[in-house]
């Protein structure tokens, strides 16, 4: 064995290689959540195959103590349970590092490196001898691998008991065998190995406000927290557990004992068109009501997002966003829907988005988003993304103020119908160029015909010139109302830097990480993580106070900074794009190596001279 | 789709219904369709239904997509809701605005591009969740706005304007709904208003979705001779299998016992639908029966009318869902919001 390196403690990186569908995804789970029950900040990755049973899988955790979260680029420990990525997981570590695997059957020697501390263990063996049933010896070795992790890195054993005990509590036959699992690799690695390794877990306090959650789980809580009603979907990865959760919750807390009925509906739709069709459907009848989907749902639902834009129905869709184009990289992540969901559907349109950064601003978001959607009486889209929604984050604590109340925009009831003469529909508009609508149901004075056709400002159809602007032209007035209602950008920094960088959704632990980086390197950057669309004054403002800014992208055609280039007046050239698009949650290293290299350029450093 | 707002003009003699309302007040802007369109004459059946079950105007829903027949909804009940909607799209919209608010009374019109073509998929989805709505299929054979192309349910070798014959086979949305499980299905005809009105009537009683195609010719596009869809070819041609008059939940029932040949179907909101004649051996509420009547008679070119299905038994989507007797979107947000205990609580599973 090598010479062991300078220990680290609360600082380093491990990945998970196994193969899927064979349980390691609810181990690695349990390893994460016992750091971050040990108080240590944590951060996990699952970078999961489109697919059932079979192919490579991996999960990365960083451990941070300083509360870094983005994704590692470098690993300390590779724990490689598949043998057909034995080569490129080698690879991956860090010289100097450890290499755990299943000595059940000899590695290749053409696989090993010197450079790199090996640390043989026979899982399958132990586990073959241990346990009986197929399927019990091979998710036995994930928890046996576990153990084995507990004596390496020093994880609180009280911890693991406890998690166990917690998940397994009922089943006291599985409770057991996880157990001797646990115990079978702990053991063993006591046994034949120096424990801990200079990889070292050390008890902190940093998570007593936090809670480990992602994103798709908050963001349907937050919609049965924002009162929605219904709910229409069409099964897509990675959308599906934010109506999994809001089902859950519903259920929970929407079921009414009383009466025994269902005080929402969630309706399977038979594609996204439909998906969309009902939220509006329902959203016109006056229930709060949303979708959610990806990507590829999105270009379904174009057509009726226009329909809602035009005929002014509230309506929220949950996008979380995967690897495009066409049906890409399922599993994988990127920005790739901003432009497509900011101008969906035919003819002149432009939507409400909101960009949250975590999943606590998922769930804080999918409320603003029902709260815009009805004040604007227009289609809202949150745009989450697979890393955001399917990993868990460490977040602080949510919170909900007792006092919130919906914002229901303009309804008129029965007694304001009554009051007045007669009712048009897109008349009497507000400071914010909205028009009071009504609900069917209430009084036959409110009654007027929806329509997607020509309208004029009473409702009716119309084919003249003029009547058509008056309506289109309030409804660009509209929108651009709507962004002092949008949550205002994030700014950080000294505020006194020339150098600008700009960011949405999870791009944010990787920017703040590499201004961190950066400002060791002697250069200060301003920071400017935007919330929403139509962007709010500061967004401009932020652009127009410095000299150069970078724009962070995950996608390859830089649609943040096109739309910023588009909806605001900076020069076009101030605008230097940081681009991150293979379908991984950007890392702090490539934005720091973009940004110096860019600097370094002669045209930025003439643009500085100037 | 330009409308004309229509005065409405009452007269003493005018009969009022339970609610007060003569059949003036269910009416909507005129129409714009080609004159002796039979889409009007649905709408005057349609009028003449709702005035005649007193439904109260702000509580119908009228749902359409994009086409002729999507333009109707505009010339009834000017007193309800109307949403016209996009091209084959009106099914799911429906199924929302249900979901909503399932106390309100949703009527769709539809056309044959709007329903088997565009939006078949849809229209086969809201049938298969028993959706609690009337929806009318105005069905002609061709597409009207877009100057006479062959629609789905053009049979083989009928005639386009141009003397072209279709060559592929129709789609039949009775025999279609039929086979998906569909829990009332009728076929009436735009030349025969009397037929319709009862058809129509049964239907705003029904437990669920009801589907009426009616064929409606289209005159200007689809009236020549050489058409399986004009006037004079359904005339020659219709079969009215059954006939059936609908006995309202309010009035009192006299005979228990069914007269000859007279067989009673009893609605689920305990209204009646009394079929006066049935072909013989045919039975209403037998799904085969029905599928293999309409086949042998279909193959030998009839065209079949008459309210030809009810089953009453299966459950609505709303019913289906468990969903709160108060509509949904009429729940207070202090029933709807768990609150900052209940989330401080849930919290610790995030834990």
């Amino acid at each position: 064995m090598l010479q062991h390196s300078r220990t680290r403690v609360n600082d380093f990186a491990i990945k998970l290689a196994n193969v899927n569908g064979t349980g390691s995804a609810s181990a690695n789970g349990m390893l994460m959540q016992a750091i971050f029950r040990m108080g240590i900040p944590v951060s996990g990755k699952n970078v999961f195959p489109s697919n059932i049973q079979g192919l490579p899988t991996w999960y990365e955790i960083r451990v941070s103590k300083d509360g870094y979260s983005a994704r590692a680029t470098e690993y300390d420990l590779m724990v490689a349970m598949n043998a057909q990525t034995y080569a490129r997981d080698i690879q991956e570590v860090r010289s100097g590092g450890y290499v755990l695997y299943d000595s059940s059957w000899p590695l290749d020697r053409s696989l090993l490196r010197d450079d790199v501390n090996f640390l043989p263990i026979p899982f399958a063996e132990m586990c073959n001898t241990h346990f009986r049933e197929p399927r019990e010896r091979t998710l036995m070795k994930n928890i046996s691998y576990v153990g084995a992790l507990v004596a390496f890195l020093d994880i609180d054993h009280q911890v693991i008991e406890d998690l166990l005990t917690e998940k397994f509590g009922r089943k006291p036959a599985l409770r057991d065998s996880n157990k001797a699992a646990l115990q079978i690799g702990y053991e063993y690695a006591r046994e034949h190995f120096t424990c801990p390794l200079p990889l070292q877990l050390e008890r902190m306090d940093a998570n007593s406000d936090k809670i480990l959650i992602d994103g798709n789980t908050a963001a349907g809580l937050g919609c049965v927290y924002a009162g929605a009603t219904v709910a229409a979907w069409y099964p897509i990865t990675p959308s599906t557990s934010v109506m999994d959760a809001f089902r859950e919750f519903c259920e929970k807390y929407r079921h009414d004992p009383a009466t025994g009925r269902n005080n929402y509906t969630i309706l399977q739709a038979e594609d996204e068109l439909a998906a969309i069709g009902m939220v509006i459907g329902a959203c016109w009848n006056g229930a709060r009501a949303f979708t959610a989907t990806s990507g590829p749902g999105i270009s379904l639902m174009n057509e009726l997002l226009g329909l809602a834009y035009y005929s002014e129905i509230p309506a929220v869709v949950i996008d979380v966003q995967r690897t495009g184009p066409s049906t890409g990289m399922p599993t994988r992540t990127q920005q790739a829907d901003l432009l497509e969901c900011a101008y969906a559907s035919h003819g002149d349109t432009k939507h409400l988005l909101l960009f949250p950064a975590n999943p606590a601003e998922c769930f804080d978001f999918a409320v603003k988003s029902f709260d815009l959607a009805e004040r604007f009486q227009t289609p809202v889209m949150m745009l989450s993304d697979l890393d955001i929604g399917m990993n868990d984050w460490v977040v602080p604590r949510l919170t909900w103020d007792d006092s919130y109340q919906p914002d229901r925009g303009r309804v008129l009831s029965d007694d304001d119908l009554e009051r007045i003469p007669r009712f048009y529909r897109y008349s009497d508009e507000d400071e914010n160029n909205v028009t009071p609508r009504t609900l069917p149901g209430i009084n036959a004075k409110g009654a007027y015909f929806t329509r997607g056709s020509g309208h004029n400002k009473f409702g009716g159809y119309t084919e003249i010139p003029e009547e058509y602007r008056q309506v289109v032209d309030r409804l660009a007035a509209k929108h651009s109302a709507a962004a002092s209602a949008i949550p205002a950008p994030e700014i950080h920094g000294p505020g006194s830097s020339r150098i600008g960088i700009v960011a949405i959704g999870n791009s944010d632990p990787a920017v703040r990480e590499a201004i961190d980086l950066l400002a060791q390197k002697g250069i200060e950057i301003d920071y400017m993580r935007i919330r929403g669309f139509p962007f709010h004054k500061d967004v401009e403002e932020f652009l127009c106070e410095h000299e150069l800014t970078f724009v962070v992208d995950q996608n390859r055609d830089a649609q943040l900074r096109s739309l910023l280039t588009l909806e605001t007046g900076v020069p076009k050239d101030r605008l230097r794009s940081v681009l991150s698009y293979g379908g991984f949650p950007l890392s702090a290293q490539p934005v720091v190596n973009a940004i110096v290299e860019q600097l370094s350029g002669a045209d930025v450093l003439a643009h500085e001279a100037q | 789709m330009p409308s004309i707002a229509k005065p409405t003009a009452y007269h003493p003699s005018f009969q009022k219904n339970e609610l007060g309302l003569t059949i003036r007040d269910y009416e909507g802007s005129m129409s714009t369709l080609c004159a002796g369109c039979g889409h009007d004459s649905v709408t005057a059946a349609i009028i003449r239904a709702l005035w005649e079950i007193a439904m109260p105007p702000h509580m119908l829903a009228k749902m359409s997509g994009i086409g002729c027949s999507s333009k109707t909804p505009t010339y009834f009940v000017k007193g309800a809701h109307g949403f016209n909607s996009a091209h084959g799209r009106m099914a799911p919209i429906a199924t929302g605005a249900s979901a909503a608010n399932h106390n309100l009374t949703y009527v769709g019109i539809s056309g044959d591009g709007d329903s088997l073509s565009i939006g078949l998929g849809h229209m086969c989805h809201a049938i298969r969740r028993n959706l609690q709505m009337v929806y009318v299929i105005e069905n002609n054979g061709v597409y009207g706005l877009t100057k006479g192309q062959f629609s789905a349910s053009a049979d083989v070798g009928s005639k386009s304007k141009r003397g072209e014959p279709n060559q592929m086979a129709p789609i039949d949305p009775v025999r279609l709904a039929l086979s998906l499980g569909a829990t009332f299905v009728a076929r009436g005809f735009s030349g025969d208003k009397e037929h319709l009105v009862p058809i129509l009537k049964a239907a705003f009683s029904h437990r669920g979705f009801a589907l009426i195609d009616v064929i409606s010719p289209c005159v200007t596009f689809n009236d020549h001779s050489g058409s399986t869809k004009s006037y004079l070819y359904t005339r020659k041609h219709e079969l009215q299998a059954t006939d059936a008059d609908f006995v309202p939940l309010r009035t009192e029932i006299v005979a228990t016992v069914a007269e000859q040949g007279v067989t009673d179907v009893a609605m689920h909101d305990g209204s009646v639908v009394r079929f006066r004649s049935v072909p013989t051996g045919y039975d209403p509420s037998d799904r085969a029966r029905a599928m293999n009547y309409l086949m042998e008679k279909q193959n030998s070119g009839e065209v079949v009318t008459g309210l030809l299905f009810v089953d009453e038994s299966v459950p609505s989507l709303h019913e289906q869902n468990n969903a709160s007797e108060t509509p949904l979107s009429q729940l207070p947000f202090d029933q709807l919001c768990p609150g900052s205990r209940a989330l401080d609580s849930l919290q610790s599973e995030f834990r």
